[in-house]
């Protein structure tokens, strides 16, 4: 099968199976304009579910001043129906947000660290450090809660405000997350103005800090550039793969402009390199199609527009 | 008959490692409203102004079959031609090729399939019956110092028979080698194919005809493009096809894309370190001009994401 053929440089075939971190439901509804009623944020779960995605980003605990999108966060926690073996981790910005997330009965957690100071300061108010000082707390009590926590690096490949960011950067701050206890380091494409190049440049600093098997990719499609990414990345021995369903969400740095990958497509890509994923591509479409319809808007994934008019 | 690709080709020249032909293709099937000639001059010169090394002017093939292409004539001999550039053009049979020549075109192209139905229901004869058409072609060319490049449709898959057999490509592609095409564009027609599909492709290509010989053409429909590129160039092919505003969408899916657009390769290429000697914001002052006389928004996500970004210094330093 091609997926033992494209191998890395290094021989290494490509792994056999890759886990799917599904996103739309919190990072790509917090990026449409649109209010989505908290019914449809649920069925819209519940579909993913069904279509076998092992990891459903299910909501935020951010404050609802914020992230308005996501002030419904109690409601869509509780009216989900959570299949069994199936995560459904949620944002956690505080220890307020992981307190609340506890309550609403969240077992898994996601905190977010960036590899631009700038960036750091615009988006959060605060420093690399201090944002990193801050999940301090989450990270104790999720320790003591025994609930697995995921660390988000963004910008890895580039910043809307300081242009270029240097691997050993982007390592360093996977680094702290990992050392303070995350599981896994989720490393962003936040602009997506990363290439194959670029990716594999950081890649190579960050797994040089953190183990390979806890590094996952979230690549965004802003320049069309997510699947070759994901490509080098998988060729590097990566194998957990964020994406959100239908490429919801767009980039807030360039208006109208799309911004995640869409699954469909990322799964569309696997499946024809012989890797495992365990999601069925029509239910995953379903999906795709119902979120869409509601939102008024069109898919962002080229399979999904291929195959409905075939 | 229609569907016959008939292209305006803009070619990337990598000094080091990749020469890349992107092309604007089938605008005109695709593009409903008749380009006018003019219009189409200006783009190839826009083009010739980015350092693209060959753009695919034109087809001449019957004008009864391709409206689009009527104004083929006009179109060569219009075209201000830059030194080192190249501007092949379609020719599907003899008559075409004497008009071509007669029109002042110093290079060729043929298009085979590795498909047998989509052979019949495109040119009407099965596949062994257009390479005598081509054998005829492609001998006078010779005897007249004209290259021709080949092209093989269907290559990852046939909108009528699916799933399309590796050997059946290398047959295709060795038959148009060793008639003499000095260069094999394998088309993945329809988009369907994987960086998984494009390696057993490649693979079984790669053992009838050099390496340095073969080209990929790949549509972005599925989304795929890109990644089957990057596959392409990680085992040795160092020629890819692309168009301008990644213009021309899929005949057999309607409304969705076709071609891979020439600036998001170019955007990967640069990125991978890779000298192409292209102006990007050339290409893309030239995509934002055809679609401007198109009406129509551009399919290139780094012409998109350039046009609408606010203040990103990334981009900046990126294109």
């Amino acid at each position: 099968p091609g997926r033992q053929c494209l191998s890395t440089s290094s021989g290494q075939a490509l792994p056999e199976k890759v886990k799917i971190v599904e996103v739309g439901p919190r990072d790509g509804l917090q990026n449409e304009k649109t209010m989505v009623p908290t019914e449809t944020k649920i069925n819209l779960i519940d579909m993913l579910s069904a279509s076998g995605l092992p990891v459903i980003e299910a909501t935020s605990f951010v404050s609802p001043k914020w992230v308005p999108q996501m002030a419904d966060q109690v409601e869509v926690m509780k009216g989900i129906d959570r299949k069994p073996g199936v995560s459904y981790p949620v944002l956690t910005p505080n220890l307020k947000g992981f307190q609340a997330a506890i309550k609403a009965g969240a077992s898994e957690v996601a905190i977010f660290g960036a590899a631009s100071e700038l960036f750091s300061k615009k988006n959060i108010n605060c420093s690399v450090d201090e944002s990193l000082q801050r999940f301090d707390e989450v990270m104790k009590a999720a320790k003591e809660f025994g609930v697995p926590v995921r660390g988000y690096v963004s910008c890895v490949l580039g910043c809307p405000y300081e242009g270029k960011v240097a691997p050993e950067k982007v390592a360093h701050v996977a680094k702290r997350l990992y050392s303070m206890g995350c599981y896994e380091i989720s490393l962003g494409d936040t602009i997506g103005v990363g290439t194959p190049g670029s990716m594999s440049k950081m890649l190579e600093a960050v797994s040089r800090e953190v183990p390979v098997n806890a590094l996952a990719v979230h690549c965004h499609d802003t320049y069309g550039q997510a699947l070759a990414n994901i490509l080098v990345a998988l060729q590097m021995g990566i194998s957990v793969v964020d994406s959100s369903v239908a490429g919801l969400g767009g980039c807030p740095y360039a208006q109208g402009a799309s911004g995640n990958v869409a699954t469909e497509d990322v799964v569309y890509m696997l499946h024809g390199l012989g890797i495992q994923t365990g999601v069925d591509l029509s239910k995953l479409m379903d999906a795709g199609a119902f979120i869409c319809r509601t939102l008024n808007r069109k898919t962002n994934s080229k399979v999904a527009q291929a195959t409905c008019k075939l | 008959m229609g569907n016959v690709p008939t292209t305006v080709k803009h070619c990337l020249s990598y000094e080091q490692l990749i020469q890349d032909y992107p092309w604007l293709k089938r605008w005109l099937l695709e593009e409903k409203e008749i380009v006018p000639t003019g219009v189409k001059i200006q783009l190839i010169d826009m083009l010739s102004g980015t350092g693209l090394p060959v753009i695919e002017a034109t087809s001449f093939v019957s004008s009864k079959w391709v409206p689009q292409m009527a104004d083929h004539t006009d179109v060569l001999r219009g075209i201000q031609r830059a030194p080192h550039v190249r501007y092949p053009v379609l020719t599907p049979n003899m008559q075409g090729f004497q008009d071509a020549v007669a029109a002042g075109a110093t290079e060729v192209a043929v298009f085979g399939s590795a498909s047998e139905t989509f052979s019949k229901k495109n040119i009407n004869c099965s596949i062994d019956e257009s390479m005598l058409r081509f054998k005829e072609v492609i001998n006078t060319a010779k005897e007249r110092q004209i290259p021709v490049r080949g092209y093989v449709s269907c290559a990852l898959g046939c909108p009528h028979e699916g799933y399309i057999e590796p050997s059946k490509v290398s047959e295709v592609a060795k038959s148009l080698y060793e008639l003499g095409c000095y260069e094999i564009s394998l088309g993945d027609t329809i988009g369907v194919g994987t960086p998984g599909s494009m390696f057993k492709m490649l693979q079984s290509v790669m053992k009838e005809v050099p390496t340095n010989a073969l080209a990929v053409h790949c549509h972005d429909t599925y989304g795929q493009a890109l990644p089957n590129i990057l596959t392409a160039l990680q085992m040795g092919v160092c020629v890819v096809d692309s168009a301008v505003a990644g213009l021309g969408g899929c005949p057999y899916a309607q409304g969705s894309s076709g071609n891979v657009s020439t600036e998001d390769v170019l955007y990967m290429l640069h990125g991978m370190g890779i000298e192409t000697g292209v102006n990007l914001a050339k290409v893309i002052e030239a995509g934002d001009f055809i679609c401007n006389a198109l009406h129509r928004e551009t399919n290139s996500k780094v012409a998109k994401a350039r046009g609408r970004t606010l203040g990103c210094v990334s981009v900046r330093e990126n294109i």
